[in-house]
């Protein structure tokens, strides 16, 4: 019983440890943001590598997943004649749910594996130290701009998925549910409002910055090795796939309108 | 009257939270002087090299740098300590996603802004000092030798002219030959700058052409230091094991040895 309650009792003060440790880094990364010298390239290549190489993924992603509800509701909805609220199921699903969240698992992968691995390298090769050596401050240098680059990748990214998910949609609807194409769209905007929209890109924000903000925490607190490195970018890509998701529990919450 | 070390360190201890690195460090290098420390791997070499330019702060003790405390200050004044120094690291840490001018100029660049066309003059003309062609600039560090990379790693480091120069085992990995050309270059690039370095190396080819003062470390503390022709009459067991690489001897792997410090002059 002794032993169990130590165990618990260290795993709280490990939790609330590794918490503050992050808490820390992002107070700092996020306070060089808006410090200069500013790292404009930098920043241009990670919007690049986040932005426009995740565009792909997150399409096929959003595509495959809006035909899928498709069918899926109209398998649910025919059960009580309600075949013509599809439209309407899929691109709520689509605009408020199912784009952020796919989009930022799928960049989280892609990203926040990426960028584990490639500050866990610089870590372990001793770049980060040179950078020290150079005057110029790594966390201002590697961290800042991904952070920031993640917070304005991911919104735009979702609101592509949104589209490409929607139109997946539409396909699934009209070619093979055999609905009118006019009527589909028209029930997919009818019940649109922008703060269904607006909802997905706050949350498409906060998983940016939380997919950066553990990708490059990991790696910058890499172990040493290839051993170390493997292990950082594994945590960083599950611990930003549990974020994720209870952000987008608290975020539903807090714009939930009962 | 007495010259002011350009170092000078005082009881420095460090430890990694059970693990006793440093425990109490006494050293000093003279302004211009070439000095450098030897001893068995994970003895302490690299983080005393790093408490020196702030990448490691010691836990005890006293580092100055021309008679000025540098322990205990601001970021700020960190910074611009680090300015008086170049380092080069034992595997080179180029950044690899900068070409080899980018790499080179990257402290230019960016504290004295720099424009691209005089970044790039200068990163051309800084290696084909070390005997690179200039065309290399334009490479990738990935793209390189080990050999080459060293001497960009060097480049880096003197490209804007410090006081003090430290390398962390700067021939290890390379062929005798290669390490030849390092520790030229070396001493070519200390003598034109006159800037004091500071060098670890296990390589005792190496050390008998680059050092004017030889310093080993052994259990956390400085067993002998010396001038550089004195390492061979040390008088100190470990010393003479280390420096004709014997396998017997109190220095092992497994156990390392304790052993009284013995100071020659220097």
């Amino acid at each position: 019983m002794h032993g169990f309650v130590q165990n618990i009792g260290r795993t709280a003060l490990n939790f609330l440890a590794a918490f503050g440790r992050i808490t820390l880094f992002s107070v700092t990364a996020v306070r060089w943001i808006f410090t200069p010298p500013y790292y404009w390239q930098q920043l241009l290549r990670q919007i690049i590598d986040i932005g426009y190489f995740s565009l792909p993924v997150v399409g096929l992603t959003t595509l495959f997943s809006g035909m899928v509800l498709a069918l899926q509701s109209y398998t649910g909805f025919a059960r009580f004649s309600a075949e013509d609220t599809v439209a309407t199921v899929v691109v709520l699903s689509v605009t408020r749910e199912l784009g952020p969240v796919l989009a930022g698992l799928m960049v989280a992968g892609r990203i926040g594996a990426s960028m584990a691995a490639e500050i866990g390298t610089m870590r372990v090769t001793d770049q980060i130290d040179a950078l020290d050596t150079l005057s110029t401050r790594p966390i201002q240098y590697l961290v800042a701009p991904r952070l920031l680059a993640g917070t304005i990748c991911l919104p735009f990214l979702v609101l592509v998925g949104d589209v490409i998910g929607v139109f997946g949609g539409y396909l699934v609807g009209v070619y093979r549910l055999g609905f009118n194409p006019s009527i589909y769209l028209a029930r997919t905007l009818e019940y649109l409002e922008v703060s269904d929209v607006t909802l997905g890109l706050v949350k498409a924000a906060v998983f940016g910055f939380l997919i950066a903000l553990m990708g490059c925490y990991h790696g910058y607190h890499s172990g040493r090795g290839a051993q170390g490195v493997g292990r950082a970018t594994t945590n960083a890509v599950v611990s930003a796939s549990i974020l994720i998701l209870i952000a987008n529990y608290i975020v539903t919450t807090m714009f939930f309108e009962g | 009257m007495a010259v002011t070390p350009k170092i000078e360190l005082s009881s420095v201890t460090k430890s990694f939270d059970a693990n006793h690195v440093l425990k109490g460090i006494n050293l000093t290098v003279a302004p211009q002087e070439s000095l450098v420390i030897i001893g068995t791997s994970g003895c302490g070499k690299s983080v005393l090299m790093k408490c020196l330019n702030g990448l490691i702060t010691p836990d005890q003790g006293s580092i100055k740098i021309d008679g000025q405390e540098i322990l205990g200050q601001g970021r700020a004044a960190l910074e611009d300590l680090r300015r008086r120094f170049g380092m080069t690291f034992q595997f080179g840490a180029l950044f690899d996603s900068l070409s080899i001018w980018e790499n080179v100029t990257f402290r230019l660049r960016h504290q004295q802004a720099l424009d691209k066309s005089d970044a790039r003059d200068i990163a051309a003309q800084t290696i084909t000092q070390l005997g690179l062609a200039a065309s290399v600039i334009d490479q990738y560090p990935a793209e390189l030798s080990g050999g080459m990379q060293k001497r960009v790693a060097l480049a880096r480091a003197i490209v804007d002219k410090p006081e003090i120069l430290l390398f962390d085992e700067p021939t290890s990995g390379l062929d005798p030959i290669t390490g030849g050309v390092i520790d030229r270059l070396i001493i070519d690039a200390r003598e034109r700058l006159g800037a004091t370095t500071v060098t670890i190396s296990h390589d005792m080819a190496s050390v008998r052409r680059i050092a004017d003062k030889v310093a080993m470390v052994h259990n956390g503390v400085i067993i002998w230091a010396g001038p550089a022709e004195a390492m061979n009459d040390s008088g100190v067991p470990e010393v003479h094991q280390f420096v004709h690489g014997l396998a017997e001897g109190p220095l092992t792997n497994e156990k390392p040895a304790a052993s009284p410090a013995k100071m020659a002059t220097s």
